[in-house]
């Protein structure tokens, strides 16, 4: 008797494609997301962008920008990059510290003038004002621990003769100074090692297999140059990722009504009035985008009145990346209810999509963490645009002004969205 | 689309006009070449079994079907303009409200998709209410009213603009007797103040009751129209039906019957016959050829009989 329960509910399912996409096409979908983050199927790190000064030009800080460079987990950048003007100036202190705070690179190295002379301290650095200043977007937690990392690992492996050198000065300042015969053979091995390191023999980092061990051979003096005043880090990035993908979920829930209303007939009554699709649609559009605004507003009012988001002096930049965010979804939420013939449907084809879109759109964990190729493709939902814009407005503290690539990718979304679902919406004019 | 691009002008003050109306479902006709004309305060019954093309016929009119030829001319107008829509009410089979909002709210929001506000529109709502007798539930949700109820705050919201003619598919669906009475009283309170009704329903009491002349309707076709004693009289004449019900071997029974010129319909023998004292002849003789019965009866021919007759199935199959 097991069995004909067993071939009904077989039956079912196969008929039921909202529970088939939810029982395998969702799961799958995310564990490739989650093997493409965090597993091995590309490089196991996402590469982490770093601007470089060097304002000593010294062999010391020569070699050591090489050794990063040939670092495969680094891009390293001296100077803008732009496809419209290919020849930029190098970056300076001040250019650097900009880019890090206009989000275009979560680190920047400057190699000070002296660097050379005391390019490695064993113990507590003495001098400040020869040691490397690193500039870091503290929303980012992970790159500065790794490029300081990194930049140890590439002094080691790098500057042999350097540390051997300072290793020299190390002795005669701790044990007394070398008889000749010993400062000669010291000198003689410097000079042997510095030829191995111009002939190349002994410059990449890359081809040692050694870890940074020694923690703090280079002196480097970190500095957040992003997010150093704010009382909460990384609030307002789960503010705005958690919120977007909620709004997601409501926004389809919400432009649901839409089926109800024509299962129940509603809408074929609603029609047979004065009011037209298309301004039945609007009216839903704008009614959802209100809907979603008031969300996202509360989400950001708990945040401040719990977390100390520093709300209100940021008002402008929130309502217009609100806005702008609100109109997107709601649009998103109307396509799907559009496309869809019954609420399961929809629940189910929601819950893919907003998840699908949340994890890769970095509403689930920072888009930085993320592989490149996941980065980019991060870019094709809702999700990461808002979160973009937000950071901007929260984080980086950045004018109105500088939100005009995610307003207007958002509100063209919004737009083409609305556009596709009026479309599909004729299904239900007329028979 | 094809409806009313060129309505005679003659039409303009005829509430409805349907000329020659044709819907395809793909290889399905749904409505084949109805013709129809409803009169000022007039009320014309559509009378027809389930899938007969009723409700298609009144969602093209309603402009929510595209004909695949024809005409349709409310007060003139083309079905999908606003002069129609406005003059247009149409209370769906559905139960077309919004559940969670109060009578009053869905009332005030359906008046507003018909373009009332202000004084016009409380006064429209507080007439609807009073209509469908829902003053003392007019704060209640919709989700909470009775089937009854439901039933009549559906047929209030397909009245609120007041419009002049008022297309009801099958409204009664569902109801008790009690709750059916109170929809025909409003459908007659209706009537009295000059609206015209295209009423459908497969309920052939509700038809003679209401209706002030019916089309019967079946595959998509108008097979009769006229008052009930006009369609009665048209397919009975004067004549009567006697209805026998027979024990016994049913060949011999079905033999008997194709003998005596009438006809088997659910195991009972139906014959129809001039005078009453006919019945007498027929029971002898069944009696001489050894069948044994039941059951006998005489009958004035009603619209079910017309449909019977017409079609050679029960109304309700």
């Amino acid at each position: 008797m097991i069995l004909p329960i067993i071939r009904t509910a077989i039956a079912s399912l196969r008929r039921d494609r909202a529970a088939l996409a939810l029982a395998f096409v969702l799961p799958v979908s995310f564990f490739t997301i989650f093997a493409v983050i965090f597993g091995g199927m590309h490089d196991t790190t996402p590469k982490i962008t770093v601007i470089l000064v060097d304002q000593d030009q010294s062999s010391a800080s020569q070699q050591l920008m090489h050794a990063l460079q040939q670092e495969g987990s680094l891009v390293i950048r001296t100077h803008p990059e732009s496809k419209d003007k290919p020849a930029q100036p190098d970056y300076t202190a001040a250019t650097a510290e900009a880019a890090v705070k206009a989000g275009d690179a979560p680190i920047a190295l400057i190699i000070p003038k002296g660097f050379g002379q005391n390019p490695i301290a064993f113990g507590p650095s003495r001098d400040n004002s020869s040691a490397i200043q690193l500039l870091n977007d503290s929303s980012d937690m992970i790159a500065p621990q790794m490029v300081s990392g990194l930049l140890q690992k590439a002094a080691m492996t790098s500057m042999p003769s350097a540390m051997a050198d300072q290793g020299v000065k190390y002795t005669e300042e701790y044990l007394g100074e070398l008889t000749p015969d010993q400062r000669k053979k010291a000198e003689s091995n410097i000079a042997q090692l510095r030829k191995l390191e111009k002939d190349g023999t002994i410059n990449s980092a890359a081809s040692s297999s050694g870890s940074s061990g020694f923690d703090g051979i280079i002196p480097v003096h970190a500095r957040a140059v992003v997010g150093q005043n704010k009382k909460s880090p990384m609030v307002s990035f789960y503010a705005a990722a958690i919120g977007v993908m909620f709004l997601l979920f409501t926004a389809s829930g919400s432009a649901g009504a839409l089926l109800d209303e024509a299962e129940s007939g509603t809408l074929d009554r609603v029609l047979s009035s004065r009011i037209t699709m298309t301004s039945l649609l609007a009216g839903k559009l704008t009614y959802n985008t209100l809907l979603a605004f008031t969300q996202l507003t509360v989400m950001f009012l708990w945040a401040w009145a719990v977390f100390h988001l520093d709300f209100f002096s940021h008002i402008p930049g929130f309502v217009v990346m609100g806005l702008s965010t609100a109109v997107a979804v709601a649009a998103f939420g109307l396509l799907l209810a559009s496309f869809c013939h019954t609420r399961a449907q929809l629940g189910a084809l929601s819950t893919l999509l907003v998840l699908i879109m949340s994890s890769i759109g970095g509403s689930m964990f920072p888009r930085y963490l993320m592989p490149e190729a996941m980065q980019k493709a991060g870019l094709l939902t809702i999700n990461a645009w808002a979160i973009d814009g937000f950071t901007k407005v929260f984080w980086r503290d950045q004018p109105v002004t500088a939100l005009w690539p995610q307003v207007t990718v958002l509100l063209t979304v919004g737009i083409v969205l609305f556009v596709v679902a009026r479309r599909v919406a004729r299904r239900w004019e007329f028979a | 689309m094809a409806s009313a691009t060129a309505v005679p002008v003659s039409s303009a003050t005829l509430p409805l006009a349907i000329d020659a109306l044709v819907k395809r479902f793909g290889a399905l006709t749904a409505v084949n070449g109805v013709s129809l004309e409803v009169q000022a305060g007039e009320c014309l019954g559509l009378l027809g079994p389930n899938g007969a093309g009723k409700s298609t016929t009144i969602r093209a009119i309603v402009g929510r079907v595209i004909p695949d030829s024809g005409r349709i001319a409310i007060f003139g107008a083309r079905a999908d303009t606003n002069a129609a829509r406005s003059a247009l009410g149409w209370v769906p089979q559905e139960l077309a409200v919004y559940p969670r909002l109060t009578c009053k709210e869905n009332l005030i929001a359906f008046g507003r998709y018909h373009g009332l506000s202000g004084k016009q529109l409380s006064d429209s709502v507080a007439w609807c209410l009073d209509w469908a007798a829902l003053q003392d539930r007019a704060n209640d949700l919709a989700m909470k009213l009775s089937g009854g109820m439901k039933r009549r705050l559906n047929m209030a919201a397909g009245i609120i603009h007041r419009p002049r003619i008022v297309l009801m598919d099958e409204p009664t669906a569902g109801v008790d007797p009690q709750s059916r009475n109170r929809i025909f009283e409003m459908i007659e309170a209706l009537r009295k103040q000059g609206t015209a009704i295209v009423y459908t329903t497969h309920y052939m009491e509700e038809a003679e009751r209401l209706c002030d002349r019916i089309a019967i309707i079946d595959h998509g076709q108008i097979i009769a129209l006229g008052t009930k004693e006009e369609l009665v009289h048209n397919a009975f004449a004067a004549r009567s039906q006697v209805t026998a019900r027979f024990g016994g071997s049913e060949a011999r029974i079905v033999d008997w019957v194709q003998r005596h010129g009438g006809r088997m319909v659910e195991g009972v023998a139906e014959f129809s016959i001039e005078r009453s004292i006919e019945i007498g002849a027929l029971l002898e003789s069944a009696a001489k050829d050894g069948l044994d019965l039941e059951d006998v009866s005489l009958r004035r021919p009603n619209l079910e009989s017309v449909f019977l007759h017409l079609t050679g199935r029960e109304l309700r199959e």
